[in-house]
């Protein structure tokens, strides 16, 4: 079941006084299905947050739409069973980490007699429980950060949309931000969020959608976009002179009787490792190159490598091999 | 109704946590203090003059206060991005405004009390009698009432200098609104009549709620008169709070 349905929404924005328009949106489509953990990938400027504002209804689109948990997002019925945390969040500073949640769990209507544990609990969930009656003012930024996502938290939100998350956090807080938000898909939640940090992406996201230019260039399952596309088997050889592989091949290297060669085709794999028993060499290693995220993205973004110096590298010095 | 009171208290605790309020308030205290020296300079009754002098501060201070904090109310929610996580919630939009609205109003009724029980304080260290100045301050309470709106309604489109000076300049405008009838009786049937007439609706009617005068001379001030300034001031307030709240619910948090 669809949980946020964003069908061909568009928005631009006035540039400086006024003079003209920016289309930052140009008909961005995305389904979130109820479950599954959503990243929404894309450069500086791809149209990220302004994708997540219009989702949590900050912004109104000039055309489209969208639907959360089959409702407009004006209704509030639908905004009950959402949490959001804006990118580099600000919070009312002179309130403490207390004083903030309870505040939070008023605005979604939490009894008076559930509010205090509800506020504990979620204080517990961050890491924050010692640091409760202090001011937000004195938090770290990843103490904010986490205090954001208790507030998003607050209301056992159904979907929880989180805009660059991790963008600032040092690895350890990364980390806590990334098992919280696998806790909640096996809690059944469902979770959208903006990065340009892949690696994260990679580790926890069911599915992806990379923005460009306001549009969705990519979208689907991360697995079946990833591993579908081997780019190519690398093979590490020795005591083979390649010239003589009767397979097609590109030179990769080559250190003293070390060699690597290069294939693009899985057919060729094993025609490769009895090509290398009758010369009678060594076969080192076969690693499969995957696409990776990277590769997806820096492709869909449409990012061109710098082109490599004319003048050829020096050879690398041949590495004695260990014997033994 | 509980969340738009959450919204309030918080603003309200916004406020009391800030240090300009307390500055405002230690020179309303100062000002209202130092009528007592002022009394001894001019010629006439010492009693009347602290007490115009007083009712003038807790007026002038409790509108200056109205306008430095109304004004960036909503427009600080905006640009620290307070506002996002506010909204998203199940939360409407008018909740916010009207919460944010009552807040305001909330602290100033409390400074406006504490200037109040400064001021007797002071009566009472004169020996004067006070017990007629209630109703000349509850109708300052209504004055600020309608400048908080008005602050609050500017500041539902634009930025906090300007709408300072656009409530700043109602509120002056406000105080002399009662001339336009007079320019009115003096114009011939027709047009120039006709904008006189709807300025005089539009604009408010500030003067309304300034029964200072009478109060200082002891002149009655007919009961009937301070219950149309009562229900003046609450309806205009509440159409501007309403207006307000339209603006708002238009309104994108780029």
């Amino acid at each position: 079941m669809a949980v946020l349905e964003i069908s061909g929404i568009s928005k631009s924005f006035t540039t400086h006084l006024s003079l003209g328009r920016t289309r930052v949106l140009n008909g961005v489509d995305l389904t979130v299905e109820a479950g599954e953990v959503f990243g929404l990938l894309g450069a500086n400027g791809a149209g990220k947050t302004t994708t997540l504002k219009t989702a949590v209804g900050l912004l109104r689109p000039e055309q489209g739409s969208v639907r959360l948990f089959g409702m407009p997002i004006t209704d509030v019925r639908a905004r009950a069973r959402l949490g959001f945390l804006p990118e580099q969040p600000y919070f009312y500073d002179y309130l403490t980490g207390r004083e903030f949640l309870d505040f939070y769990a008023r605005l979604c209507g939490i009894a008076p007699s559930r509010r205090a544990a509800r506020v504990a609990e979620m204080l517990a969930r961050v890491g924050l429980e010692d640091r409760a009656d202090r001011p937000l003012r004195k938090f770290s930024k990843g103490m904010v950060q986490r205090v954001g996502l208790a507030q998003a938290l607050i209301n056992e939100p159904d979907l929880v949309i989180l805009d660059e998350p991790m963008s600032g956090l040092d690895p350890i807080g990364r980390r806590e931000f990334r098992d919280i938000i696998l806790e909640l898909r096996r809690h059944g939640k469902t979770v959208l969020f903006s990065s340009h940090i892949l690696a994260d992406a990679e580790a926890i996201c069911d599915r992806v959608a990379i923005l460009r230019g306001g549009k969705v260039a990519a979208c689907g399952r991360l697995d079946s976009m990833l591993s579908d596309r081997v780019r190519f088997w690398e093979a590490t050889l020795s005591r083979v002179d390649p010239a003589a592989l009767g397979v097609p091949h590109e030179k990769v290297w080559q250190r003293g009787e070390r060699v690597a060669v290069r294939i693009q085709s899985a057919d060729h794999v094993d025609a490769l490792i009895e090509e290398v028993r009758r010369l009678g060499g060594t076969l080192r290693s076969l690693v499969r190159h995957r696409r990776t995220l990277e590769d997806l993205f820096l492709g869909e973004v449409g990012y061109e490598a710098p082109e490599k110096p004319k003048t050829p590298a020096p050879e690398m010095p041949p590495i004695p091999e260990r014997r033994g | 109704m509980d969340k738009t009171l959450a919204i309030a208290a918080n603003t309200f605790r916004e406020a009391i946590r800030d240090r300009v309020l307390y500055l405002l308030l230690g020179f309303a205290l100062l000002m209202i203090g130092s009528s007592i020296f002022l009394s001894l300079l001019t010629v006439g009754s010492r009693e009347k003059i602290i007490i115009d002098l007083g009712l003038s501060a807790i007026s002038l201070f409790g509108v200056l206060t109205a306008i430095f904090i109304g004004v960036g109310l909503v427009f600080k929610e905006i640009d620290r991005k307070t506002i996002y996580t506010i909204v998203t919630k199940p939360v409407g939009r008018a909740q916010f405004i009207l919460g944010k609205y009552l807040g305001l109003v909330m602290t100033l009724s409390v400074n406006l009390v504490v200037m109040t029980i400064g001021f007797y304080l002071l009566l009472a260290y004169e020996g004067a009698a006070y017990a007629r100045l209630l109703p000349a301050v509850g109708l300052t309470l209504l004055e600020l009432i309608v400048v908080t709106a008005l602050a609050i309604l500017f500041s539902s489109f634009s930025t906090p200098i300007l709408s300072a000076l656009l409530t700043l300049g109602a509120y002056l405008v406000g105080q002399l609104s009662w001339s336009l009838r007079l320019l009115q009786d003096r114009l011939d049937p027709g047009i120039g009549r006709a904008v006189c007439e709807f300025f005089y609706w539009v604009l408010p009617n500030l003067w309304r709620f300034n029964i200072r005068a009478e109060v200082t001379h002891a002149v009655p001030v007919p009961p009937a008169e301070v219950g149309l300034a009562v229900v003046y001031g609450l309806a205009y307030a509440a159409l501007l709070v309403f207006i307000a709240c339209l603006c708002f619910e238009r309104r994108d948090f780029k």
